[in-house]
């Protein structure tokens, strides 16, 4: 199949129909190119305009050739991971990059696995029920009755998806046409801008903005706001949803109830669908509270929640979440999905759902993993920011998640400034870091979109969901670097 | 303001739907607090939303039912499968996120089985994506190469899914009936094939890919080669891609060979061919699958699978790839699973067919898969007081399921619309089942001539 590329002059007006267009073709590498040069006299191409050029490529091209790949494709194929994993994989001794722990789930679930698997009934290895294994719904509708204050039916108001991320995948999927925007606060969990933009949404950023903390204090996430005038101002009729991550991922902000409820009464207002990711949702500290929004007036009805088995249980390559909310949005996620994988894995889900069951009866007792695993992370927390702190590196104390963010301005001399390089400064630190120093990190940059990469250019993201002797191997590495610097 | 931004949409229905929920919800808002969420679904999955497995499963949930109808075997997996993942879920090690491509000791093994195979070098990183099944491999490589302009031929009967992930890729799904060659009943699933003439008829500049089901589900039709010259010859002509669901490809019986359309020349460049681990090794609760094809269509599938779930499970990649590696290494031994299952179910096929046939029925019986259909329409079951618009089959089977306590799956149920007519009176048979069940099957049709006569 031949492939051609439209070439678009960006920012040039569209009347409809007619306008004065040059046409050439080309070969360029063995590809068929057209070259579209357009009239220029205004700034903008609008909406319309966008979609009837591309109609009018469309016709051109389906005579000739096209691309052998859809067009949703578009913009979504880059991703950072990819190219971060394989760096760590190469490069790093000390892995604090991507989000996972690197001690083991709680006996009770992995005994739950073995257990589930060992039994006599081999069916476990068979189909399940599409929408979620009986008893995990089951007992996930219990867990959040309790927790939302209201009833449940397992059946409609919960489905189980193949991850959290497959939960956002439906959630867009079902609700998100071309021309509808959904707003994103950065910084954000990047398959967010990726999932919009495949659905054929327009995402639309609105930034945490960070407060210079009181005298002396160490920076907090919670000093990171939103700006009540600027995130109402992101509100319109086109407005589909907006996604909510608390607590988010990398900051480690947990939303206070007033922010939410700033949240909420925007989302009511304007009649929004509330996409909340809520998969860190155990993880808070120091004796904070995570609300749902879906608790807050007006907001039951169009919130769905996402939660996560595996950051619940620290097993995040067992790939189960789920989804809660009512079934009035619930039906159309389970339409994408009995269109797209339709079961999940079934040994899993039986596991988790054992894993609940000792959860519920214990919930709120010292011996819940809830509680536990939150007051674990917190020293874990605590002992990062204290050696990153002694490095000379200013760490955000993060009031939720296991992620943390930390300022490398006084390591800038290691990494010099390249002046036009595409690549955001914290990235390319980053890189070099861990080639150099064996540390692996995530630059900030990575949680905003393409516009707004080089805002705060001189954080990195740490994980700290690991063993002490990893986390002592990262202070070994910080203080060393500390030394070179001091003594160079 | 609500109409105003609708304005690209197509304005008749949509602006009727916005004045009623206007309206509504104005009645709401004064009634109390809470607005109810008055945005649609999206456009992609208008229409989709029904599922007749939604419906059959429940029916058929019902333990007192002899269920031959989803197709899951209700026979243990083979022992050192189930060890496998045993082993796997003890290893501490593998508990977090693995490569979201696939888990590299399965996409390697996968590379060696399937090279083997294919008489090519297949590329572990490059030409293969471990997904949720082989449904997400479906839906994988729809949402990466098909989309709004495109036509997509399908060949009827058709495993259901085909047709609503073409249309939410907003697609147009083709339709081409497989066809029986002899006047009359036919015995054998290789009595049904394609008129060449009428497929070649279905290809045009707009057709994007054809959907390729060998061994055929539900009629166990395992292609033949000259049949899939025809179709490669038609893909190359028209510069079509090829998607080749062949996850029944082990199970083949005595006198035929699975040919993977991959290896026919001019086909490898254009073919996905899609593999499923639940039919591979009978647990279609580890719902993992693949797609193997040339790295410059794979790598758009890998693009959707990382916009979509990004990695599968770790413990089951690592059981599957262990198990991989034993089959792989005695592919030339009989005992290799790859053969020892096509040769359990054989006779789990024949012994199916002679119950159906000792009923009185006339089973097609399959080359291939573990499933086969059958016409009902000589019980002369009269359903006509029921309702009257729905297919034959779809009331047969219902019927059958409370009345005979025997469930199955109707065949039009596979078809598109206007060849739900042709296969109304034939209904699916699931026989990877253990011998206690086809035992409960076989009373049940014994004594179902008892009860009519």
């Amino acid at each position: 199949m031949l492939k051609t590329t439209c070439l678009l002059i960006p920012k040039l007006p569209l009347g409809l129909p007619g306008f004065e267009a040059a046409l050439s073709y080309s070969k360029v590498g063995g590809e068929n190119v057209v070259n579209i040069s357009l009239d220029t006299s205004e700034n903008s191409i609008n909406m319309k305009g966008r979609k009837s050029l591309k109609l009018f490529c469309l016709s051109l091209q389906a005579k000739m050739s096209r691309p052998v790949q859809s067009r949703r494709l578009e913009g979504v194929d880059k991703n950072i991971w990819v190219e971060f994993v394989k760096l760590a994989a190469t490069y790093s001794t000390v892995n604090l990059g991507q989000g996972f722990p690197d001690f083991p789930p709680p006996d009770f679930l992995k005994e739950a696995l073995v257990t589930a698997l060992s039994g006599e009934n081999h069916m476990l290895h068979q189909y399940t029920r599409a929408f979620g294994h009986p008893p995990l719904v089951k007992i996930l509708a219990q867990l959040f009755e309790k927790l939302l204050g209201q009833e449940l039916d397992p059946m409609t108001n919960v489905m189980v998806t193949v991850g959290a991320y497959q939960a956002l995948f439906c959630c867009f999927q079902a609700f998100v046409d071309e021309g509808d925007e959904v707003i994103i606060i950065e910084p954000f969990f990047d398959c967010y801008e990726q999932m919009v933009t495949m659905a054929g949404g327009t995402p639309v950023f609105v930034p945490l903005r960070p407060k210079a903390p009181e005298n002396g204090k160490m920076m907090s996430s919670a000093d990171w706001k939103l700006d009540s005038a600027e995130l109402a101002s992101k509100f319109n009729e086109r407005t589909k949803a907006i996604v909510l991550n608390s607590p988010n991922n990398p900051l480690g902000k947990v939303f206070s109830r007033g922010e939410l409820e700033l949240i909420a009464d925007l989302c009511v207002k304007h009649d929004v669908l509330c996409i909340s990711d809520e998969v860190y949702e155990w993880l808070v500290y120091d004796g904070k509270e995570h609300i749902r929004i879906a608790s807050l007036p007006g907001m039951w009805d169009r919130t769905v929640i996402i939660g996560s088995a595996g950051k619940t249980f620290s097993a995040t390559g067992w790939k189960v979440g789920w989804t809660v909310g009512p079934n009035r949005l619930l039906q159309h996620i389970r339409t994408v999905h009995q269109n797209s994988v339709y079961h999940c894995a079934t040994a899993a889900q039986e596991a988790v759902a054992q894993g609940f069951q000792r959860e519920l009866m214990l919930y709120g007792k010292p011996d819940s993993y809830f509680v536990q695993l939150p007051k674990e992370l917190q020293k874990k927390r605590d002992w990062l920011v204290q050696s990153l702190d002694a490095a000379g590196m200013k760490p955000i104390i993060p009031e939720g998640t296991y992620f943390l963010l930390a300022d490398i301005s006084n390591f800038k001399s290691d990494v010099p400034d390249v002046p036009n390089s595409d690549e955001p400064y914290d990235s390319r630190f980053a890189k070099w870091m861990v080639k150099n120093k064996g540390l692996a990190a995530i630059p900030l940059s990575a949680f905003y979109c393409g516009a707004h990469k080089n805002n705060y250019s001189h954080f990195i993201r740490f994980c700290f969901a690991k063993e002490e002797a990893t986390l002592k191997a990262a202070n070994d590495i910080l203080q060393k670097w500390k030394q070179e610097k001091t003594s160079s | 303001m609500l109409l105003a931004s609708r304005s690209f949409c197509c304005l008749g229905i949509r602006t009727y739907q916005l004045q009623t929920d206007l309206f509504s919800r104005s009645i709401k808002l004064s009634a109390s607090a809470t607005m109810a969420f008055r945005h649609k679904n999206a456009r992609r999955i208008e229409g989709l939303e029904s599922n007749m497995w939604v419906e059959f499963t429940k029916m058929a949930a019902d333990p007192s039912i002899v269920n031959l109808g989803q197709g899951f075997p209700d026979i243990s997996p083979p022992n050192y499968v189930k060890e496998e993942l045993a082993k796997a879920s003890a290893d501490d090690r593998l508990n977090q996120y693995t490569r979201g491509f696939g888990h590299p000791s399965l996409v390697k093994v996968l590379s060696q089985v399937y090279g083997r195979v294919c008489g090519r070098k297949v590329d572990p990183l490059t030409d293969i994506l471990v997904t949720v099944g082989a449904y997400g491999s479906l839906f994988s490589t729809i949402q990466a190469l098909i989309e709004e302009g495109d036509e997509v031929i399908i060949i009827e009967p058709f495993y259901d899914c085909y047709e609503p992930m073409v249309k939410m890729a907003g697609a147009k799904p083709v339709f081409i009936p497989l066809r029986y060659k002899n006047n009359g009943n036919s015995a054998s699933s290789a009595d049904w094939v394609l008129d060449p003439a009428e497929l070649a008829d279905k290809f045009n500049s707009k057709t994007k890919a054809i959907i390729l089901n060998t061994p055929h589900n539900p009629i166990g039709k395992v292609f033949t080669r000259e049949e899939l010259q025809v179709i490669a010859d038609l893909c190359i002509k028209h510069d079509t891609l090829c998607i080749s669901d062949e996850v029944y490809e082990w199970l083949v019986y005595k006198g035929n060979q699975h040919i993977k359309i991959a290896t026919l020349p001019g086909m490898w460049e254009r073919t996905i061919t899609i593999g499923s681990a639940g039919k591979t090794y009978s647990v279609t609760g580890w719902k993992l699958g693949w797609s193997i094809g040339p790295q410059n269509l794979i790598k758009h599938l890998q693009v959707v699978h990382q916009n979509m779930l990004y990695t599968c499970s770790t413990p089951l990649q690592e059981a599957l790839a262990q198990a991989f590696w034993i089959d792989y290494k005695r592919m030339d031994d009989p005992d290799c699973y790859f053969y020892s299952l096509s040769r359990e179910l054989e006779s789990k096929r024949d012994r199916m067919a002679r119950l159906l046939q000792d009923a009185g029925l006339k089973p097609v019986v399959p080359d291939g898969g573990y499933f086969m259909i059958v016409d009902v329409s000589t019980l002369n079951v009269d359903l006509s007081d029921v309702d009257a618009k729905q297919a034959y089959d779809y009331k047969f089977v219902k019927w059958m399921i409370t009345s005979k306590k025997l469930s199955a799956i109707p065949v039009s149920a596979f078809c598109g619309s206007e060849t739900k007519r042709q296969f109304e009176k034939y209904i699916r048979f699931c026989f990877i089942k253990k011998d206690s069940t086809l035992d409960a099957a076989e009373v049940i049709l014994k004594n179902w001539n008892k009860q009519t006569a």
